[in-house]
């Protein structure tokens, strides 16, 4: 039989609050162990939780990005669960209200546009994190409890069960990424665990309506583990239905290094959360004005955006999702636009040399050394003709390495393009005369002989001649 | 008199008068606590050098000339549920037995701008869960009127204090009663405020939606001053009030001519105790003599209140006392790995009644019950609420008794927690409702155990129920009794 996936995605994205979502502690990811905790992060006798009223802010702003309704009416509960990492017991979370409902993001299949539901966005706090002796908590004697990300603020968004390849769930987490970056309220840092996902799985005989057994892998923080896990876990399910077995509803865990996925528990012994209303907190009440004001206040996603590109600019779609899928790279797009520089031609710079610099040093598009408006400038001289294209990547990697302007750089190493015919004329005639085997061959009707010989020019010339003129002055010359 | 046995504002006014030093008060109540502590039990922890140190610069204050506030220098005792920076904190469990908080509760910064005199932590029931401070895993406390009853609880320590002399003051904690029940029981006055007036910053939960700090005091007027100087806005406490604080002060006068006070007919049923139902019938009827009109009222859910009551406070417990689990402070039983250490900790270091209560809220809560018990609960709450609202369009004020029955004996209901629950029938409806209610003693039984008279009012007019109070108390003498005989014994 040939199965289908069903797959959905809880994501749990940290927000770039400056301190905590019930207390006024530091967020700051990477400090010493328990030197951001108070009494209320720690959850000692006594203490209350105040709701950080940015932390509700930027709840509004992702579900108005996600295309969600806003609960005017919103409350926080109590999920109660015990592990050591947790405090109070419970996680201060949202049940029955969240904040935000009924959304959905458009993502880019094989077969095209795709939309994906989101069923709601609620707030929660993060618990703390345990540092064992060992290894595991299974080989460790003791364990250190490390409180510092204890109530740093989260949303969860929750998906409906609407993708169903392990490259669709890719492609809806770096959306939902690239949407909470552009409205600047998660720093999405995967690998410091800011945006991570519950993946759920099951299968179905491909083109049914049934829902079968799922499958829950939690805690899954690189889109390369998103791809992986599902992949394996759908083979894994595949393999047991074919051999007329049954799918245990069951956690299981992502084992990266040795690419396979692991039972965690099963159903039987799943919690039971007892949710009650936080007595602790009032209800959150939001106006239609207030939601009205955050909607006026975001900027432009990455769908309008791309739209934009694509209309203004006369950019391909394939590009113009490129570019608009980090607001950061967006921004340099457009301020190397703002340069002057030719879009079509930016986009090819960004996408490049640019990119691939990037990667390789691991530098972010915001730190790069060579800022917009120094490519800006490049990419002029290079519509100017000023310089070629194979000099401008020589000036691109100056420019990588030092601060200087393009235009000094140019001049500094003489790179300014030959353009004088005359200058030409006397080089084109010495290549000719020194090389007459390719000028015999390109008479005789061997018309691709001829870069022979331009190779020749632009090697005397290091690569300054302009490609054009040298084409033209040879074509005359051996007419 | 005695200086332990006088109210603060007569111990203010000699102050003021340098008749006498807070010192030579704090040792007179000091004295008095050595006295009566073999028997009363009414402390957990006493902190005689900060009581001296507190006492020292007060008269230091006042020998420079400078203006004292109204409790300044006065010796008071504060619930051991009430978190005080660097003093044991055990809210009378073998949980928290070596718990110092590393910060003070809301009440208590408060306090200290007042530079009251803090004598010490008072017993009360295992995380205030009871009502005759037999809970406490230390010891319980005794009634100052007769040794061999209780106080009443869970501020049984709070009350036994000021009804002992082993403080002028106190502050309470109030879920279904704790503060107005034991006020009942010792003979002295005690108030929960409107739900948010005071902020529970600090206050070791044990109902987040029902408990509210409050003053134990001698007479009204101590009420009055001690409220107003623990209410007020908390950033810290979402829910807590931003209403504007009246000041209360204002109420302490003689009027309630044409005060309309309502009688709940379901309050006054076949079987109540008739020494508690002529004490309290004798002090409405001294209220209508005094100008109050009377009408009997309904509060048709009345009946649901104990129900709801016990379905709600322990599901909330439930969850506010998971935190303890002896990872990070209080209590630890080791155990072969975290689950035992958990379970251990928690099955030998919460008391009987904590745990009974434990159960029952997490089974109010369990998947598949929660519509039922909870939910429920929540729905039946609004009801009650609603009986209030309406009777409010017609009356100012509520009078009931606190209490259906005067102080009991040491053990008589500890086999028999139903019947422990069902005493709390007067007092609960104003946690579920949020309402501002006040004990103030209005007789004796034979056996010359007092007899508390409640006072309700709508929400957040703390100042008409004060008024009332105050009222009433200045009419006869009650107020003026202490139970100076038996404690010394």
């Amino acid at each position: 039989m040939k199965y289908e996936a069903v797959i959905g995605l809880e994501i749990h994205s940290e927000l770039k609050t400056n301190t905590k979502i019930f207390c006024g502690c530091a967020t700051t990811f990477g400090a010493e162990q328990n030197t951001h905790v108070c009494p209320v992060c720690l959850g000692l006798p006594g203490v209350l939780p105040v709701i950080n009223r940015r932390v509700v802010e930027f709840a509004i702003k992702a579900g108005i990005a996600l295309n969600c309704t806003i609960n005017k009416f919103s409350k926080f509960d109590r999920k109660n669960y015990y592990y050591p990492d947790l405090p109070k017991n419970f996680q201060t979370s949202q049940y029955d209200l969240p904040i935000a409902e009924h959304g959905y993001v458009d993502i880019e299949t094989e077969k095209g546009k795709k939309r994906i539901r989101i069923t709601r966005i609620h707030m929660e706090e993060d618990a703390g994190k345990l540092v064992h002796a060992g290894t595991t908590i299974k080989d460790s004697s003791t364990s250190n409890v490390d409180y510092n990300r204890t109530g740093v603020p989260l949303i969860e968004i929750v998906s409906e069960p609407d993708m169903s390849t392990p490259q669709e769930a890719r492609a809806y987490m770096e959306k939902i990424k690239s949407i909470l970056e552009y409205i600047d309220v998660s720093n999405c840092r995967m690998e410091e665990g800011n945006l991570r996902a519950d993946l759920n799985v099951s299968l179905r005989p491909a083109g049914t309506d049934t829902l079968g057994t799922k499958a829950e892998m939690k805690n899954i923080n690189s889109f390369k583990a998103v791809e992986d896990a599902l992949t394996y876990e759908i083979e894994r399910q595949e393999e047991i239905l074919e051999d007329g077995g049954h799918i245990v509803q069951e956690t299981r865990t992502w084992d990266p290094n040795r690419g396979i996925t692991l039972s965690m528990r099963t159903k039987e012994t799943a919690q039971d959360y007892r949710y009650m209303p936080e007595p602790d907190l009032v209800p959150i009440i939001t106006t239609d004005e207030e939601i009205q004001a955050y909607r006026d206040g975001l900027p432009e996603l990455p769908d309008a955006r791309q739209a934009r590109l694509e209309k203004e600019y006369g950019l391909s779609s394939y590009d113009a999702g490129i570019i608009t899928s980090s607001r950061a790279m967006a921004e340099y797009f457009d301020a190397v636009v703002a340069e002057g520089a030719d879009p079509k031609l930016s986009a090819n710079w960004i996408m490049g040399d640019l990119s691939k610099n990037l990667n390789q040093e691991g530098i972010d598009i915001k730190d790069s050394p060579v800022e917009a408006k120094r490519l800006g400038k490049m990419i002029q001289l290079i519509e100017k003709g000023t310089i070629s294209s194979k000099i401008g990547k020589e000036v691109f990697k100056t420019m990588w390495e030092s601060k200087d302007d393009p235009e000094k750089i140019i001049q500094d190493k003489g790179l300014v393009q030959i353009t004088d015919t005359k200058e030409l004329e006397a080089i084109v005639d010495n290549v000719i005369a020194a090389n007459p085997k390719p000028v015999a061959d390109y008479k005789s009707g061997n018309k691709k002989a001829i870069g022979a010989l331009v190779g020749q020019i632009m090697k005397q010339t290091k690569g300054k001649a302009n490609p054009q003129l040298v084409n033209q002055l040879l074509a005359q010359k051996l007419a | 008199m005695k200086l332990y046995n006088k109210s603060a504002h007569e111990l203010h006014e000699m102050l003021v008068g340098k008749e006498i030093s807070s010192k030579e008060l704090t040792e007179a109540v000091l004295v008095r606590m050595d006295e009566t502590e073999d028997r009363i039990h009414a402390y957990i922890t006493e902190t005689r050098d900060i009581a001296l140190r507190q006492a020292v610069a007060a008269d230091e204050r006042i020998a420079r000339g400078e203006q004292i506030s109204y409790f300044e220098g006065i010796p008071g005792v504060i619930k051991d549920n009430i978190c005080t920076k660097g003093v044991k904190t055990t809210c009378a469990s073998k949980m928290l037995e070596n718990f110092v908080p590393p910060y003070d509760a809301t009440v208590m910064k408060r306090l200290e701008t007042v530079r009251p005199v803090i004598l010490g932590k008072a017993n009360m029931d295992e995380f205030a869960m009871g009502g005759s401070t037999e809970n406490s895993a230390f010891y319980p406390t005794r009634n100052p009127w007769n040794v061999e009853c209780v106080p009443g609880g869970s501020s049984g320590g709070s009350a036994a204090a000021v009804a002992a002399g082993s403080a002028i003051w106190a502050l309470g904690s109030d879920t279904g009663g704790s503060i107005r029940q034991p006020a009942s029981f010792c003979g002295v006055v005690g108030m929960k405020p409107t739900y948010g007036r005071v902020s529970r910053y600090g206050l070791v939960a044990f109902a987040s939606s029902l408990d509210q700090i409050g003053p134990v005091t001698r007479d009204v007027t101590d009420c009055a001053h001690l409220l107003q100087a623990i209410t007020g806005h908390d950033e810290q406490d979402s829910t807590s009030s931003a209403s504007e604080v009246p000041d209360f002060t204002k109420s302490l006068v003689q009027d309630v001519k044409g005060l309309k006070i309502g009688i709940p007919k379901e309050f006054f049923v076949k079987g109540m105790d008739a020494e508690v139902e002529q004490a309290v019938r004798q002090a409405i009827d001294k209220l209508q003599a005094l100008g109050a009109e009377i009408q009997e009222i309904s509060l048709p859910h009345t009946e649901y209140a104990i129900s709801v009551y016990y379905l709600i406070a322990p599901a909330e417990a439930a969850t506010n006392l998971e935190r303890y689990d002896g990872v990070s402070y209080g209590a630890r039983v080791d155990g072969a790995d975290v689950v035992e250490m958990m379970t251990k900790t928690r099955s030998e270091k919460f008391g009987e009644e904590v745990k009974r209560r434990i159960l029952i809220g997490n089974y109010a809560l369990s998947a598949g019950y929660y519509d039922a018990y909870y939910l429920k609960a929540l729905k039946v709450r609004r009801l009650i609420k609603e009986d209030y609202d309406k009777a409010f369009e017609k009356v100012d004020v509520i009078v009931t008794p606190t209490a259906p029955t005067p102080a009991y004996r040491i053990g008589a209901m500890t086999n028999d927690p139903l019947k422990m629950y069902l005493q709390d029938i007067y007092t609960v409806p104003l946690n579920l409702a949020g309402l501002p209610g006040i004990s103030v003693p209005c007789g004796y039984s034979r056996e010359k155990l007092p007899i508390g008279l409640q006072i309700i009012g709508k929400p957040l007019d703390e100042a008409t129920v004060l008024r009332t109070a105050y009222t009433y108390e200045q009419s006869q003498e009650f107020y003026k009794d202490m139970a100076e005989t038996e404690a010394q014994a």
